[in-house]
């Protein structure tokens, strides 16, 4: 993976694999203790303990398409990389919450890249999903939650090209300067 | 021009319901891109980029993008799925921006495939 917008990405598909209905991705960025988080909480179908001990091993997935998972371990090895680490949490039956640290100011911290691309593609590929975005920074925080614009457009669908398009600007604008 | 605020979503929604009487029935054209994560590291979200980018400018009313997990050919990747009318799906392989511009060109807006970025049929191990 190339950047972490594209990890974001990937493990938000997990969360929709395992049929989360809400999702919320957070962003820290904190020049002050030098370091870049990643939260992504979803309330899909959670991974039981046993589980729990094996989802980062590249040899273990419950999908059936491939006999190899690499979602959770790239990112685990992104975190590594940048002197952070990735922590998972999940229930079964209630959710999962991945948690990336990185070092901010690491030589080989990963850029974070289009992170709006990554918002627009989940929005338009799963409309009937809740998708909170919160961009914190030391003294700056953002703040996108679909559930506001669903209530804006009432019955139109928020994949409609036409909103697609609004949320890709309406994000670019205010994230893009916290970049 | 000034920013965006979430505010003017109601004047855009307004103009697309205006608009929507005048419409034909949508959802003609199905495209599907594959999202798995060997997708996303060889450039699924630019595909999917591309073919948003490309309803708007052509500003077409009866396409529905959306996405699906991995398609189990990790190697072909990126991959999109076009459903035209009730012709049988094309899978296209190892997409990229100008082969995502041909496709929308001629599959999505004509209904022609275009062969040489499709699947091969009998190479494929889909479920
Ligand atoms: N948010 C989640 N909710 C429930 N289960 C999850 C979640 N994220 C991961 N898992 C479980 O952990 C496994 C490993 O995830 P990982 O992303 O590493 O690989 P994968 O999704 O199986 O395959 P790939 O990411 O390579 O497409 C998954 O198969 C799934 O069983
Ligand atoms: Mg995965």
């Amino acid at each position: 993976m190339e950047d972490l917008s594209l990890h974001i990405l990937d493990i938000a598909e997990n969360s929709i694999n395992a049929g989360a209905k809400n999702i919320e991705i957070v962003i820290t960025d904190s020049l002050s203790n030098d370091l870049l988080t990643i939260e992504i909480k979803d309330d899909g179908k959670g991974i039981d303990a046993e589980a729990q001990q094996k989802v980062m091993d590249p040899f273990y997935t419950t999908r059936t398409t491939r006999k190899v998972g690499l979602g959770l371990a790239l990112l685990e090895e992104a975190a590594k990389d940048a002197d952070g680490q990735l922590k998972l949490e999940s229930e079964l039956g209630k959710g999962t919450k991945v948690y990336a640290v990185f070092r901010l100011s690491h030589i080989d911290r990963k850029p974070i890249g289009n992170i709006v691309d990554t918002i627009v593609t989940i929005i338009a590929g799963n409309p009937e999903l809740n998708l909170k975005f919160i961009y914190k920074q030391d003294d700056n925080k953002f703040v996108f939650d679909t559930t506001e614009i669903k209530n804006r457009i009432g019955d139109l669908e928020i994949n409609s090209i036409e909103i697609i398009k609004f949320i890709h600007q309406y994000l670019s604008e205010n994230v893009n300067k916290l970049l | 021009m000034a920013k965006l605020k979430i505010e003017d979503l109601d004047k855009i929604t307004e103009d697309v319901r205006r608009k929507m009487t005048i419409r034909e029935g949508g959802g003609n054209v199905k495209i599907t891109v594959h999202m798995g994560t060997c997708g996303i590291a060889a450039g699924a979200r630019t595909v999917m980029s591309v073919f948003l980018k490309e309803i708007e400018t052509h500003n077409v009313k009866d396409v529905i993008i959306t996405t699906s997990g991995c398609a189990g050919l990790c190697s072909k990747e990126p991959m999109a799925t076009v459903e035209f009318g009730d012709q049988a799906p094309v899978k296209y392989i190892e997409l990229n921006e100008n082969k995502v511009k041909k496709i929308f060109d001629d599959h999505v807006l004509k209904g022609k495939f275009v062969t040489e970025y499709a699947l091969s049929i009998g190479s494929e191990r889909i479920q």
